[in-house]
């Protein structure tokens, strides 16, 4: 049995793990909360938007946008989205290996498969395996919408001059605070919404300008918006991910103080034990 | 008049503004239009500029970044990067990044890649703080 000091000193370190994992649990669902709203906040402008988008591809004819321009697909670019930062659960292997996964079942259609990681736990682990065109990372701290402009800007130079012909997105959509599912989108080239046949007829708008001038505009935006709303995703469900994570640790740590404090006391009542033994042993022999 | 049309500002960030109003006047692509209530559906870009409503007589002013108007059936949609109230605008904020922006054009020619962008800066800034002033005013 191990002895009583070695026991004491991996109690309190397990409590001092204990502590650490409690604060980062506070400090996640802290954190969770604002990134929550934001997703929420985001919503509404991601929905109009698609509205309008709709709205606008339904009164589309003929020429198309460079965006909506349907290529052989022969070269794939997938963002990935991950965490900076690990100690979230298996929110972030999850997602790699998801990754890894589709490339690998998608090497055979495509002559070329680059990949674009925002968020640097998904580029550690993709840069070994695949040719990482490039990594934005630490931008996920505080996601603002500049950053998807950018990416998005870099998307889009990347599509129109045919370096890649198709577009994908993959992060983890926030469900509930203990789910995050892996989720493929499709951003380029983009595909109008089929119209529903039970669809009422479309209000006839007036533009100004012109139908192919609006989407020119709202295509880039729309692909920025989509980006913002997957980056604001990834944030609440990282969060949330930790949080889980934490709070598993936290009772893992309880559980195992619990049982590292009786093995202390048996060891104490062990030694005690032998203890008394020895003095009355002792005594007996002084009066033998 | 009794009837009113519904205004709504959406940003990335949040719903700015969800309100009940009688008239807006805003700066389009092709130039400053205004809505009353029973407009045709109407869809229209917007440049940086200025956006003001009218309510029960009480005008407020706001600065507009780049984004989408729709008028539908007496309710108004305001898609924008950003949308801020008058008497919310930082006037040395604006200010110093007018300064900033105009420091950095006069560095580039048209041709560079950056010059738009300071250029939307420059403008945004510039709006920024008409808005203010009419805010104020008032």
């Amino acid at each position: 049995m191990a002895s009583l000091k070695s026991i004491k000193k991996r109690i309190v370190s397990v409590k001092n793990t204990r502590q650490i994992t409690k604060a980062m649990k506070m400090v996640s669902a802290a954190k969770l909360r604002r990134a929550q709203e934001n997703v929420v906040a985001a919503r509404p402008y991601a929905k109009k938007l698609g509205e309008v988008l709709q709205s606008l591809s339904a009164n589309l004819e003929g020429d198309l946008h460079p965006l909506l321009e349907k290529r052989e697909a022969k070269k794939l670019l997938l963002i990935v989205l991950t965490s900076d930062r690990g100690l979230c659960g298996g929110f972030n292997t999850n997602l790699c290996k998801a990754a890894d996964r589709y490339i690998r079942e998608k090497s055979d259609s495509f002559e070329q498969i680059s990949v674009l990681t925002v968020g640097r736990k998904g580029y550690e682990f993709l840069k070994s395996r695949y040719t990482v065109y490039k990594n934005f990372a630490n931008v996920l701290a505080k996601p603002n919408y500049q950053t998807a402009v950018m990416i998005a800007q870099e998307v889009i130079d990347g599509f129109v001059a045919e370096e890649y012909d198709q577009v994908e997105l993959l992060f983890n959509s926030f469900r509930t605070v203990m789910t995050q599912d892996i989720t493929f989108q499709q951003l380029l080239p983009v595909e109008p919404e089929s119209k529903g046949e039970t669809e009422e007829t479309p209000v006839e708008y007036i533009y100004e300008p012109s139908v192919s001038d609006l989407l020119a505009e709202i295509l880039p935006k729309n692909i920025e918006v989509q980006i913002f709303k997957a980056m604001l995703e990834t944030v609440a469900g990282e969060h949330g991910a930790r949080m889980t994570a934490m709070d598993s640790a936290s009772k893992n740590a309880n559980e195992m103080i619990g049982k590292l404090t009786l093995q202390y006391n048996r060891a104490r009542q062990a030694a005690i034990t032998t203890e008394l033994m020895e003095i009355i042993s002792g005594s007996e022999s002084i009066k033998g | 008049m009794a009837e009113k049309m519904k205004l709504e500002i959406v940003t990335p960030y949040c719903k700015v503004l969800d309100m009940e109003v009688d008239e807006v006047t805003a700066t389009g692509k092709l130039g400053e239009f205004g809505v009353l209530p029973g407009h045709a559906p109407f869809l229209t870009s917007l440049k940086i500029g200025e956006l003001a409503y009218k309510n029960n007589n009480v005008s407020e002013h706001m600065s507009l970044n780049w984004g989408y108007f729709e008028v539908c059936e007496d309710k108004i949609i305001v898609l924008v990067e950003t949308a801020e109230l008058a008497s919310e605008i930082d006037v040395e904020r604006a200010k110093a990044a007018q300064d900033r922006a105009e420091e950095a054009l006069k560095k580039l020619t048209s041709e560079d890649k950056q010059f738009k962008v300071y250029e939307a800066a420059l403008q945004r800034a510039i709006i920024r703080m008409q808005v203010a002033g009419k805010g104020a005013r008032k």
